[in-house]
């Protein structure tokens, strides 16, 4: 596609397979295990332990256009989130939390790094 | 009750509203820079209703791709969700009519926040899941057709605002620990994204890590299973 020429039909196109599966990806679980039928007892352990080892994992996901390699070495990134860790201990309040991080982080990508 | 539910449920989305109004801002511009007007913003926003879906979609409708490598990348790029709605079979057990809505709108950030709510009796559920969802997806929207009509001239550097999402995650990964009894899922779980990362790059690592950490809480199950979490289950 060259000069804003878009193709309309296939764009479509593109995007309803976008969207399909996307559903289809979070549906499927429940798809799987539908709410009437007894499941397995390991399935309801997984289903207890993943949101603690999910969440770890979307923290990193976070990370993955950063490089502790190359400047500014993700240093913004980590005190920032050091400042949103020692807050929320401190208070346990959530919003208070986000959005003190939030400042100083932009306060820190556009003044200081 | 209704309105104390969506009182909470709004209390509780404020972090998202940055996020999205920033994150979604950002796609509006690129995707408006491909020429698509804000017409396909709306429709994108709407029907797919995710955020790395949606930026990688630009590149997809702007190089012309195939519908095989435009399925197969989407679903490498959100099959994280996977885990979402397998970790939500218990919350989410009769919600009615409104069940197939909260299934689609199961994104990153909506799903961080109900798997960490805690609601008590004067809070409808089923109606704060539902607000939560339409909250965000209406923020959604609005930031991406926002970005795709002011097409990248702001009067302001926002410059960082999207760390907010980064934010509301590790509030939540404290939250987690300060309420867990072990440790082990969410050390397993960030130490072996990072190990992924490394070993994978940035582009693939979300599939093995999504498969070598169900690998290890399996491996670890009789340990966890004695944790009170899974114990309140039986």
């Amino acid at each position: 596609m060259i000069n804003g020429e878009i193709n309309t039909p296939y764009s479509l196109l593109l995007i309803a397979v976008m969207a399909a599966v996307t559903a289809f990806v979070r549906f499927s679980p429940f798809l799987i295990f539908p709410e009437g039928r007894k499941r397995p007892r390991v399935i309801t352990y997984l289903g207890t332990v993943l949101p603690y080892a999910v969440i770890g994992m979307l923290v990193v996901y976070c990370f993955k256009g950063k490089s502790v390699l190359v400047y500014p070495y993700c240093i913004p990134e980590l005190l920032a989130a050091a400042l949103v860790v020692g807050l929320h201990v401190w208070k346990r309040n959530t919003l208070i939390s986000v959005f003190s991080g939030v400042a100083f982080y932009m306060l820190l990508v556009q003044l200081v790094f | 009750m209704t309105k104390r539910t969506f009182q909470r449920a709004f209390r509780d989305s404020l972090p998202i509203l940055a996020g999205y109004l920033a994150l979604g801002f950002g796609f509006g511009v690129l995707l408006e820079s491909k020429g698509y007007s804000f017409w396909w913003a709306i429709l994108m926003s709407i029907t797919m209703f995710a955020g790395s879906g949606q930026y990688a979609g630009v590149d997809f409708l702007a190089n012309g791709a195939t519908v095989l490598t435009t399925a197969v990348m989407t679903l490498i790029i959100n099959a994280r969700h996977f885990f979402y709605g397998f970790s939500l079979l218990e919350k989410y057990r009769g919600m009615g009519g409104v069940k197939p809505y909260l299934i689609f709108g199961l994104t990153d950030e909506t799903y961080s926040v109900v798997c960490s709510a805690q609601l008590d009796d004067t809070i409808s559920r089923k109606k704060y899941y539902f607000f939560l969802t339409a909250l965000d997806h209406l923020y959604w929207i609005t930031g991406c057709t926002l970005g795709a009509v002011v097409g990248g001239v702001l009067p302001f550097s926002n410059e960082g605002i999207d760390f907010a999402m980064t934010a509301l995650f590790i509030v939540i990964m404290v939250e987690q620990w300060l309420s867990a009894k072990d440790h082990l899922p969410a050390i397993l779980g960030a130490a072996t994204t990072v190990v992924c990362l490394c070993v994978f790059g940035a582009d693939l690592f979300i599939i093995p890590s999504m498969v070598l950490i169900a690998f290890e809480l399996m491996l670890f199950r009789k340990r966890l299973d004695k944790t009170e979490e899974v114990k309140r289950l039986d």
